[in-house]
């Protein structure tokens, strides 16, 4: 009876939760909360992966329902793995947050902190589990709310504009989407994302319909920070409390990626995106633009965080990259790119939290001699430094094998080349902060602090341990973003 | 054991050795104690495996896989044995030169020293057993990686701009240049396996072939083919221990050793020699060979005149591969060791006058020979090895690679090779001259009094030059295991 309400759960837990932290708002009693609602998520989430690898796709009507005229929650290769990735990142970064938060939230805010977390859980959650357009629309709007607030409550006013501007610029993003999705229902009557993609068929070369896909891919482009889109990203994720970050780096722009995914092949379908419009070309320019531009501007940062925002900027590109090459291989490469890079960054972000929860350093130089007194930290750091730059060994090695054969195999040797040159800027801003935490004598900011506490490292080092485990036995995680790629260009079949 | 176990033991020991190194950073004599006795045992293990190859054995280990058809697996065949004997067998000397080097000079964080050498060497052995690409490149980016903290230990600003110079290099040329170079060959053959024959044959167009070469050799950065050279000056400000065994060994072999088992297992020499691509690479090594050579006449400091003379040795090893007959593949393989052994010396003796005396400029040793008679007997070993005289190892390499270059045509290869003879004799020999025959400034000949380094650093630099006469018997033996190369695999 529970596994087939699983879909629904996936949901509602953390929703519910999110009700009851709102309402003791008493910190401890939230965030045990907060720890028992996330750690039933990834439980659920590999429940249902299992259910797609065995046998398919898993719908569910909502309510009972039934679609097209229901809400339903659909999970298949292309975002089950997706759903196990947001559902594990929540539990572990729930797991790390206690101290972390209570050093950098005040009292009184640490039960909204945990309310609004939750609330962002179950938005991404619902954007990847929906098979609704406007039900999607919803989620959306759920998590870059949630998001607003947890923005808002990091550590110093500039937050505060920081949350701002992506308030402005989100809220954007979401109109523009749901204009794109008020075209298709316009066009076809219907929401349910299976349904549409049978009822374009006919009348896909009409301009409501080429507008709607240009609405919805700018839209969700926000969202996802494809550049030149990215402007919220690096203050957001830089002023955000460190726990925050770390989630939101390894998940919402992830989030946004499958749902664009979802849209231009399962909805428009390969053939109208790549084959009769120029998409290709202009998603590999801005991919491109974003890889060598991001990079090149993480190399000049002063603030840590910010460094890996512009960071996760150019990687981005990596992803949209894939995308743009619309072919098997490159699809795999994309889609484990999302998750390798959720794992790199959620370890960066995390390994950078035990540094300001230890000195309270952004600074890059003053994290000199850092590597030394804090040598467990920066080893993870360093591990997962290496995978962002795609050493053999760690999970970005496969990332880059994959969009390097997809460039290779279309014949473009330039593409391979750029994509290869681009991660050497990697090794710049990575090896700046190797070079000024080991090679330089300690300072006095570093040297003193406060004992870090274990669930902080222990978290820490279950990512960067991942990005080396998922990075020399690849098969699960490539597997299934193979098996996603080929749902995808499978297209979606009408409600069942 | 079986022989595939002792592969896989003879790759990780000296991993696993980096965890008690670390336990016991606060005893440095249990500590080195560790560092040797692993050394020791290592290269017990590599030398337990020759016989073996040389009879005609291929141990192989489990293939583990990654992900799409891409595998990690190590496979012995006779280049491998050669190189991983090198590394393992000069790791135990170089750690003994360590802790003499180390200690009389008061470096700092030694520990960590030791840690990074133990990871280089397990890469280095690593390289050598690879069963294909990916593995080797997997173990390439470790060395390079494992290296740069060795590179940069001393911490000051040059120490760090050495480093940074090294690791771009290095890393750049490897990922920018050699991994769309492996992931091409893997689309156009569908293998990476190291094979007898190569397997790009009739794969792709002559053009393709040839700009997959140049990817391959300029994407080697640890071949220091010219001009890819410079990272290697630059790392000269590393300990010189590190200099030694790094710089000297296992960092620049590995790199030609990639070259040559890229030539023979990936291209096959019939498939360039029958196309013609190899062509270019002959003129490119050759003025490597001795524009390097030139260049280090012209240096006073005696580790960079080594580093150059190093990237001159470098371009021998690549020109033999280019030449593509098997008697000058054999030669260039079997200068991986000769010059190994020579130059290790060379290093080993500037690190003990550095140690000595502190001077580091080939224009301040005047005398050093009266002071350090032993330490200048083996630079003269060292430096006739290198030339390439009898009775020393280095005069066989030369031979063969001479030999294979009539076979394939190439007379104007030997013109070369005599031409930087010379040359070599002409930045060498200068130094050992100085030492002995002038006096050291402001003291007459009768009263310098004799200051060498300390003992573990003499005793590890006479081993080295002993080695160097050694070899000169032991050729016979090392053409016959790498003969093997090119032999059908025997039944057993």
């Amino acid at each position: 009876m529970i596994e087939h309400h699983l879909p629904a759960l996936l949901v509602v837990v953390p929703l519910v939760a999110a009700v009851v932290t709102a309402l003791i708002r008493h910190g401890i009693a939230a965030y045990v909360t907060t720890l028992v609602a996330s750690w039933t998520l990834p439980v659920m989430a590999l429940m249902l992966l299992g259910q797609v690898l065995d046998g398919g796709e898993v719908s569910y009507a909502l309510g009972d329902w039934a679609p097209p005229v229901g809400i339903e929650y659909r999970v298949d290769g292309a975002n089950a793995p997706l759903l196990v990735l947001v559902a594990a990142m929540a539990a572990l970064v729930a797991t790390y947050a206690p101290r972390s938060v209570a050093s950098e939230i005040d009292i009184g805010r640490r039960g909204w902190f945990y309310t609004m977390f939750l609330l962002c859980v179950a938005g991404l959650l619902g954007i990847a589990i929906t098979a609704d357009a406007f039900n999607a629309f919803v989620f959306l709007e759920i998590s870059s709310l949630a998001t607003y607030v947890l923005i808002a409550l990091g550590r110093d006013r500039r937050a505060l504009l920081a949350a701002y501007q992506y308030l402005i610029l989100g809220t954007i993003g979401a109109t523009l989407y749901v204009v794109g999705v008020g075209l298709i229902f316009v066009m076809t009557g219907s929401l349910n994302m299976g349904d549409v993609a049978a009822r374009l068929a006919g009348i896909e070369n009409t301009r409501p319909i080429f507008a709607a896909l240009a609405f919805i891919t700018v839209g969700i482009s926000l969202k996802l920070a494809l550049f030149p889109l990215h402007v919220w990203l690096p203050n957001a994720y830089a002023f955000a409390p460190s726990m925050a970050t770390a989630f939101l780096a390894s998940t919402a722009t992830k989030v946004a990626v499958y749902l664009l995914l979802r849209f231009l092949f399962s909805l428009f379908g390969t053939d109208f995106v790549f084959v009769q419009h120029p998409i290709t070309p202009i998603l590999l320019a801005l991919s491109l633009a974003a890889m060598f531009a991001a990079s090149f501007v993480a190399v000049f940062q002063e603030d840590i965080k910010r460094m890996l925002a512009y960071s996760s900027v150019a990687q981005i590109g990596y992803i949209t990259l894939g995308v743009a090459l619309a072919t098997q291989t490159g699809l795999t490469g994309a889609m484990v790119h999302v998750l390798n890079h959720a794992l790199i960054k959620g370890a960066l972000f995390l390994a950078v939290g035990c540094i300001v929860y230890r000195t309270g350093v952004f600074r890059i130089d003053q994290l000199a001699g850092i590597g030394r007194t804090m040598p467990v930290t920066m080893a993870a750091f360093v591990i997962a430094g290496l995978g962002l730059i795609g050493v053999p060994g760690t999970v970005g090695f496969v990332s880059k094998w994959y969009l390097v054969a997809a460039a290779l195999e279309q014949g473009w040797w330039w593409l391979a080349l750029a994509i290869v040159a681009s991660s050497l800027i990697a090794v710049v801003y990575v090896g700046r902060i190797v070079e000024i935490a080991w090679f330089r004598e300690p300072s006095s900011r570093v040297r003193a602090g406060k004992r870090l506490p274990i669930e902080m490292i222990a978290v820490t080092w279950v990512m960067a341990g991942a990005t080396i485990y998922f990075g020399l036995d690849a098969e699960f995680t490539a597997g299934l973003a193979g098996r996603a790629a080929d749902t995808l260009l499978a297209g979606l079949a009408g409600p069942g | 054991m079986t022989d595939a176990q002792l592969v896989t033991l003879a790759v990780f020991l000296p991993a696993l050795a980096t965890v008690p190194i670390s336990l016991a950073a606060s005893r440095p004599n249990l500590r080195e104690a560790i560092s040797l006795a692993t050394a020791a045992t290592t290269a017990v293990v590599v030398l337990s495996l020759v016989p073996g190859v040389i009879a005609g054995a291929r141990p192989e280990t489990a293939r583990f896989s990654i992900f799409a058809g891409i595998e990690l697996g190590f496979a012995v065949e006779p280049l491998g044995m050669l190189f991983a004997s090198v590394a393992s067998v000069l790791w135990v000397v170089n750690t003994i030169y360590s802790i003499g080097y180390m200690r009389g000079n008061g470096e700092p964080r030694q520990t960590s020293f030791y840690v990074c050498f133990a990871v280089a060497i397990s890469s280095a052995i690593g390289i050598a057993f690879s069963a294909n690409l990916f593995t080797l490149f997997l173990f390439y980016e470790i060395l390079t990686l494992s290296t740069y903290p060795l590179v940069a230990h001393r911490g000051d600003e040059e120490a760090r701009s050495g480093g940074r110079v090294y690791i771009l290099l290095l890393l750049g040329t490897s990922m920018v240049l050699l991994l769309p170079a492996i992931i091409a060959t893997s689309v156009l053959a569908g293998t990476l396996d190291f094979t007898q024959g190569g397997i790009l044959a009739g794969t792709a167009s002559p053009v393709i072939i040839a700009l997959l070469l140049a990817a391959y050799m300029f994407g080697i950065g640890k071949a220091a083919l010219m001009p890819l050279h410079f990272w290697l000056p630059a790392a000269m400000v590393a300990p010189t221990p590190v200099s030694a065994l790094l710089h000297a060994v296992a960092v620049v072999k590995a790199g030609v050793f990639t070259v040559v088992k890229v030539i023979v297992y990936v291209f096959g020499l019939d498939t360039l020699t029958g196309i013609g691509a190899n062509e270019w690479l002959i003129y490119v090594a050759s003025a490597s060979l001795l524009l390097s050579s030139l260049i280090a006449l012209t240096r006073d400091n005696l580790k960079a005149r080594l580093a150059y003379s190093t990237v001159s040795q470098l371009a021998y090893v690549t020109l033999g591969a280019a030449v593509a007959t098997t008697t000058s593949v054999v030669g260039s393989s079997l200068h991986i060791a000769m010059h190994a052994a020579g130059k290790i010396t060379l290093f080993f003796c500037a690190g003990a006058i550095y140690v000595a005396h502190h001077k580091t400029e080939v224009s301040q040793l005047d005398g050093i020979g009266r002071k350090m008679p032993v330490t200048m007997a083996a630079f003269l070993v060292g430096s006739l090895s290198i030339i390439g005289m009898p009775p020393f190892g280095g005069m066989w390499s030369k031979w063969l690679l001479g030999l294979g270059a009539l076979d394939a045509g190439q007379a104007f290869v030997v013109a070369v090779l005599m031409l930087s003879s010379l040359l070599s004799v002409g930045y060498l020999l200068p130094i050992v001259a100085r030492g002995f025959f002038r006096p050291p400034p402001g003291e007459t000949m009768e009263e310098v009094k004799v200051k060498e380094a300390p003992t573990a650093c003499l005793i590890a630099l006479m081993i080295t030059a002993t080695l160097c006469v050694v070899l000169f018997f032991l050729a016979g033996d090392m053409q016959l295991l790498l003969e093997g190369m090119f032999a059908p695999p025997a039944q057993l």
